[in-house]
């Protein structure tokens, strides 16, 4: 609490100052405002999209201004923080996390003027676009390692709210599982929050204490990787590259990578030719990668590397039937790929996954 | 089976270990006569403190050290207010809570997302190896015994030592305590900055041993659960012992469940320790002659010395 207001109000003092000593001979750099779930220093989901913006700084140098707002809850508060972005001048506004949905349009409404780019949502209007992650690929790939090293054919997964990303993920790692090993299962936990380490770490005890010999995670914090290397277990990192929280247990992770659509967007509105759009990247676009496989045996490894790169070429599209749900019906008929709109929509389980997800 | 019951063992004796340790001091503080309500918050001080020492040094042993200090300055900051200046102790509780979260979170700012070095775990020749026993009660790190022996030296001491009983004179009636010439107020600093030490305890065992990492409010809740213990315990050593066991193996047990893939919605399964709270206090406050016999029955009360 005490952090956020300090923030706000250096921030207020860096970005009203200006407006008072407005230089007339150069042209004014184009502000550029981003609001975040947790601290820039959470090493997960909020580093790696401060990553992208000190990225987007670094291509574009004084052409723009960038500001940040940290810890900014899903409430109410977060609209007031993109007012205030907009009533200071900020012409660009990147709200990077699902829960300021309803928040964006309120304030895209209020500020027509102001461009709005909504991290991993769905309602769009004309100054609204949308963007995310096809996180599900990289779930595919762990799945795939996790089916060849898992000796007892059971991984766990621990994940966060029961929303439609979180189901892809499981899904998608429990077919990858399955495309090497048919017989392999899993266990989910939730644990109702993105962020809380304590609580994630239980979670991956529980799924270690009930016989999982894998762990991967879908929150946001090193803790299950770490509970996870304190029995010798390996597992993956999420949303970018934990390998330094536990020496020799990481054997890859789903990296966000945030940037290139970043630079991008903030090109179209400094050549104004922004619209509104609808991204949905995966490794094609290099907005998902992952950093180097470890602790792994090589065929292993390389196994990894060919299945990223066949879901780069769209030679596998991961959702290919036929799909049976937990209860034996087939969801997704052979032949067929499921669809984005379907996809964005999942609230069942593959056939393998034992837990639910409500 | 037996596999999967002495690990669910073995995480509920780690999940207690923080409610232990901080119940414990709560006791001794209350045992004085003195209720703080600032548990949560000197809990954060000692996590953070705990992790930056430990970060910077690179020796845990330090790291632990500086949540004890940080426990018991927060905890001497409460007696100065509530006792000394006399200050309502229910709201000035309180705001150490408050103080503390608000505080740790600031000087915790840069020590977010980074590694620190971890408790070791001890390995006991023979004892660890004992099937079942062995790893439930000795494969754990140096702060669960610590936990064990403190809360042994406690019970020890209220049952049969002089200064137990000065400590629950001063409790029950601190006029009578003072007119033997018992000096009530540096007694009840004591018994204070103690349970401000062993809440920092608390803190560091979240923050060096349990998760190895420094969160904002990373103790999410656990020192209001200790205080609760303290009544649910009324008042009593061992009970403390058994409700601790009992709340670590019921915040455990919500993600346990769910493992297991029985049909409960995660959001009730996450709810379940602090319906098990209220529940079991309700129960507990029914019997009026139990609470009435071991409260401390200057609980909260400030003193004043007269004549």
């Amino acid at each position: 609490m005490l952090r956020r207001q300090f923030t706000r109000l250096v921030g207020a003092a860096a970005f009203g100052a200006p407006a008072l000593f407005r230089p007339a001979f150069a042209a004014d750099p184009v502000k550029v405002g981003f609001v975040y779930l947790g601290p820039v220093g959470d090493f997960g989901w909020t580093y790696q999209h401060d990553i992208a913006r000190k990225a987007a700084v670094d291509h574009y140098g004084d052409k723009i201004k960038t500001t940040y707002v940290e810890n900014v809850a899903e409430g109410p508060d977060a609209e007031k923080v993109m007012n205030d972005l907009a009533n200071s001048g900020h012409k660009l506004i990147f709200a990077t996390s699902f829960g300021y949905m309803n928040y964006v349009v309120n304030s895209a409404r209020k500020h027509p003027a102001v461009f709005y780019e909504h991290a991993t949502g769905y309602k769009r209007a004309a100054n609204i676009s949308d963007y995310n992650i096809r996180f599900y690929q990289g779930r595919y790939v762990q799945g795939v390692i996790a089916g060849k090293l898992s000796k007892a054919g059971l991984a766990g997964y621990v994940g966060s709210v029961p929303v439609p990303e979180v189901v892809q993920g499981v899904n998608a790692f429990m077919l990858g599982m399955q495309s090497v090993n048919p017989q392999a299962r899993m266990k989910v936990v939730l644990i109702n929050s993105w962020y809380d380490p304590p609580k994630e770490g239980d979670a991956a005890k529980a799924l270690m204490d009930q016989g999982c010999d894998i762990i991967t995670q879908h929150t946001d914090s090193p803790a299950p990787l770490q509970a996870a290397a304190s029995r010798g277990i390996k597992g993956f990192g999420q949303s970018t590259d934990m390998a330094k929280f536990a020496t020799g247990t990481q054997l890859s992770a789903s990296t966000d990578n945030w940037a290139p659509y970043y630079i991008k967007r903030i090109g179209d509105v400094l050549d104004g030719t922004w619209k509104s759009t609808d991204t949905w990247g995966g490794f094609d676009t290099g907005m998902l990668s992952m950093p180097p496989f470890a602790n792994m045996p090589e065929d292993v490894a390389a196994l990894g590397t060919a299945t990223i790169a066949d879901i780069k070429s769209g030679k596998n599209k991961v959702f290919v039937g036929p799909i049976a749900d937990q209860s034996g019906t087939v969801k997704v008929a052979e032949g067929t790929t499921m669809d984005d709109d379907a996809l964005s929509h999942m609230q069942w389980l593959v056939r393998g996954v034992d837990g639910k997800v409500t | 089976m037996t596999e999967l019951l002495v690990a669910f063992l073995v995480s509920t004796v780690a999940a207690a270990t923080p409610l232990l340790l901080a119940a414990t001091g709560e006791l001794v503080a209350e045992k004085a006569g003195v209720l703080n309500l600032g548990v949560e918050g000197m809990m954060l001080a000692g996590a953070i403190a705990g992790f930056a020492t430990a970060n910077e040094t690179g020796v845990t042993t330090l790291g632990v050290l500086a949540a004890l200090l940080a426990g018991t300055a927060l905890a001497l900051l409460f007696a100065v207010v509530s006792l000394t200046l006399q200050a309502n102790q229910t709201a000035t509780g309180l705001a150490l809570t408050i103080f503390g979260r608000g505080f740790s979170a600031l000087l915790g700012a840069g020590y977010v997302g980074i590694p620190a070095p971890t408790l070791p775990k001890l390995h006991i020749p023979l004892l660890s190896d004992i099937p079942i026993l062995g790893p439930v009660v000795f494969g754990h790190d140096i702060l669960v015994y610590l936990s064990f022996a403190i809360l042994g030296a406690v019970a020890w001491c209220f049952r049969s030592t002089h200064l137990g009983l000065i400590l629950r004179a001063v409790g029950d009636s601190h006029d009578a305590a003072h007119a033997l010439g018992y000096a009530v107020l540096p007694i009840r600093y004591a018994a204070v900055a103690f349970g401000g030490a062993l809440a920092g305890l608390a803190g560091a065992y979240m923050s060096l041993a349990y998760t190895p990492l420094w969160a904002q409010d990373m103790t999410a809740g656990r020192g209001w659960v200790a205080v609760a213990l303290v009544t649910f315990a009324a008042w009593r050593p061992f009970w403390l012992l058994i409700g601790a066991w009992f709340f670590g193996a019921l915040m455990y047990l919500s993600l346990y469940v769910q493992a297991l893939g029985v049909a409960v919605p995660s959001a009730l399964l996450s709810a379940l320790p602090y319906i098990g709270t209220v529940v079991v206090l309700v129960l507990i406050s029914r019997d009026r002659r139990l609470i009435r016999l071991h409260r401390p029955a200057m609980l909260g009360r400030p003193f004043q010395a007269r004549a």
